[in-house]
């Protein structure tokens, strides 16, 4: 078992005539999922490296039965290429864009409650079930298949994070890059609710930043409802507040979303946290010892 | 993306907000005929990127237009260090010269993005005037809310609900009703981070007027108003700072020696973070993005040999599906153009890393590798002592 995806995931990706889109699209397959349509409005009925395109998300799930959509679309029409999704019923979009404006992001998170698809991101590397299926844009030989559910605000981070598990003979159920927006679809507690139902996830490292209460949150959560072990990493013990920290939203701003909060928060409901960014594999080690020797 | 109080006030005004009369003076001259306008008293505002420039002696009340052109001698130029500036402060290019207006009551009033919800927030208190984040620390029975569903927007009779409970009463009240209804206009068709006005006053003459104002952009949205790039007073910004956005990388200036070139904002607060943890002092923030490519990485090189402070550069590049020898062909270059001599540790994760390293090591740079962000990160360190000795 896994979360969210799987082999049996059928991948239609919006903006697949764009370069990156293009690019990872292989890359997807790459590492063998199945990337079974793409679309591009005004580029239906042709071929791309043997992928149908549609100008529809609709159409594609028609005559495809793609439940899965991995989005390129630039920030400009990115808020719509989600609502589509959401519109043909797709079970899950990955939003990969960067720079969607906050006023795009309200409607698409309010029209997201009244449905049943999952958004994660945007801005964000995506999600990985390695072994099985790649949505998204990390790279797919760091991963390495296990019990350990990996959920992050961070891109680049979470390589890093995912490198020391396996390093130490840490294999991933599924990693989950939830996106570094102030807005953003899933987020820790929807992702930590996955992994604690799902029987192959043994424990979960979770990675945040400076910015917002995200943290707290899921700190809170952890406490009443996890029956698994938890990790993380906060990155941005060093950052001064008022300063952007390059994600929307990483920044302290009126004394909110600082590191040292958020480390307190989290260590007082029971979840360890990582006192250097070298040190991610071995907290999540640590926290397995302590939760078996209970 | 900031902008100065006159051309928030610009912009509220644009939406039917009163405000005061006020001309912007970039001369001492300017502001004392300015001062003439308004018949002698009047409010002379140094106009920075920070807040609490009250504290820090940027305004006064003026009562002589000599007095005026004094003043704006002794602004113009001056560095303000602020509560919100940091302790390099900002220096003084432009003031705001205002009407004296008689103040009967103030108030605090704002829109932003409340994440929790993921909606605006509308954020009013009775307290104007004051820090609203001491007020809502001290005394949050004070703040009053309303997130705003994005399907309705903002009716009417939930911003009579804010102006009665702020107590405004008859006229007023209805006047606050349709000022805060400008107000969301404003922050949705202007993509506001933040519209905030504080003081908002009720003057002695009975009418509401913002006496203070803050707008913040949307950086992503900066794209769809052609006239923002315009408004920014690039005095107020860091010139390296300026000269990473316009290669579209995330650069802010820190006060340490190790300058640090890093893919991802998570990763790169994380390589400060491990800096610090050896004991030495990062000199910026850069982030060249996920997926740095060689003339990002080179541009990003440059930017961080500007930075007089900085002894020894520290490489982080965690690609994945990048191609190591391409980013260090972006070093090599960047850094044999300036023939530069300080040490550099270069940390790399992705395909080709051996072609990579043996790349670096071939340059004759000042140059060591390494295989992981500890390891690279504490190397550095060492190699800053050594030439400190």
């Amino acid at each position: 078992m896994s979360i969210l995806v799987n082999k049996n995931s059928r991948i239609v990706v919006q903006g697949i005539t764009g370069r990156s889109g293009l690019f990872h699209a292989k890359q997807c397959r790459e590492y063998g999922t199945s990337i079974v349509a793409g679309v591009t409005p005004g580029k239906g009925g042709i071929h791309i490296e043997g992928i149908p395109v549609f100008n529809t998300v609709s159409e594609a799930v028609t005559y495809t039965a793609a439940n899965v959509s991995l989005i390129f679309v630039p920030p400009s029409g990115a808020a719509d290429a989600i609502l589509e999704a959401v519109d043909a019923g797709i079970a899950l979009a990955v939003c990969i864009t960067e720079g969607i404006p906050i006023r795009d992001m309200v409607p698409v998170k309010a029209i997201l409650r009244g449905s049943t698809t999952r958004l994660i991101g945007p801005n964000c590397p995506g999600i990985i079930t390695p072994g099985e299926c790649k949505v998204g844009i990390m790279p797919g030989h760091i991963h390495a298949r296990g019990k350990i559910g990996v959920v992050s605000r961070s891109g680049t981070l979470t390589y890093e994070a995912v490198k020391q598990l396996t390093d130490l003979g840490l294999g991933q159920s599924t990693g989950v890059g939830i996106g570094g927006d102030p807005i953003i679809g899933m987020n820790f507690v929807d992702v930590l609710t996955l992994f604690n139902e799902d029987p192959e996830t043994e424990g979960v490292f979770m990675i945040g930043e400076i910015g917002g209460n995200a943290e707290e949150a899921a700190a809170e959560w952890i406490k009443l409802h996890m029956k698994k072990p938890v990790a993380a990493f906060i990155a941005g013990v060093t950052a001064p507040p008022g300063k952007r920290m390059g994600h929307a939203g990483a920044i302290i701003t009126g004394g909110k979303g600082k590191a040292e909060d958020k480390i307190r928060t989290l260590q007082e409901c029971g979840v360890v946290v990582a006192a250097s960014p070298t040190l991610m594999g071995e907290a999540m080690l640590e926290a397995m010892n302590r939760s078996s020797d209970v | 993306m900031n902008i100065h109080e006159y051309q928030a006030k610009e912009i509220l005004s644009s939406y039917g907000i009163p405000i005061p009369r006020g001309r912007v003076a970039l001369t001492s001259d300017q502001v004392e005929r300015a001062a003439k306008m308004m018949g002698g008293r009047c409010v002379v505002k140094a106009q920075i990127y920070a807040g609490g420039r009250g504290k820090a002696g940027g305004v006064r009340l003026i009562h002589h237009p000599e007095e005026a052109q004094e003043y704006g001698k002794d602004l113009f130029g001056r560095t303000l260090v602020t509560k919100q500036t940091g302790p390099h402060g900002l220096k003084v290019r432009r003031i705001l010269v205002e009407e004296a207006v008689e103040i009967a009551r103030e108030f605090y009033l704002s829109i932003t993005l409340d994440r929790e919800s993921s909606r605006y927030i509308l954020i009013a208190s009775a307290e104007g005037g004051m820090d609203i984040e001491e007020v809502a620390s001290k005394s949050p029975e004070k703040i009053l809310t309303h997130t705003v569903d994005p399907f309705t927007g903002l009716r009417p009779y939930q911003a009579r609900k804010i102006a009665l409970a702020l107590g405004l009463t008859g006229t007023i009240c209805e006047d606050c009703v349709e000022l805060i209804l400008n107000l969301y206009r404003a922050c949705l068709e202007k993509d506001c981070a933040l519209i905030e006005i504080n003081p908002l006053v009720v003057t002695k003459a009975g009418w509401l007027m913002a006496m203070d104002a803050k707008i913040t952009f949307d950086d992503n949205a900066v794209y769809r108003h052609r006239e923002y790039p315009d408004m920014v007073d690039y005095s107020q910004l860091d010139p390296l700072e300026i000269n990473a956005a316009k290669y579209d990388l995330a650069y802010i200036k820190l006060s340490g020696t190790i300058g640090c070139l890093v893919n991802g904002a998570g990763l790169a607060m994380a390589t400060l973070d491990v800096l610090k943890e050896c004991g030495g002092e990062p000199a910026n923030f850069l982030d060249v993005g996920g997926g740095a490519t060689r003339e990002k990485v080179a541009e990003a090189f440059r930017i961080i040999l500007q930075d007089c402070d900085v002894r020894g550069i520290f490489v982080n590049i965690f690609g994945g599906i990048m191609r190591c020898d391409v980013i260090a062909q972006g070093i090599i270059e960047a850094a044999g153009a300036v023939s530069c001599i300080l040490p550099i540790v270069v940390r790399m994760d992705g395909s080709h890393v051996e072609e990579g390293k043996k790349l670096l090591l071939e340059s004759g740079l000042n140059v060591q590798v390494s295989a992981s962000l500890g390891d690279g990160a504490s190397k550095i360190v060492q190699m800053l002592r050594q030439e400190g000795q």
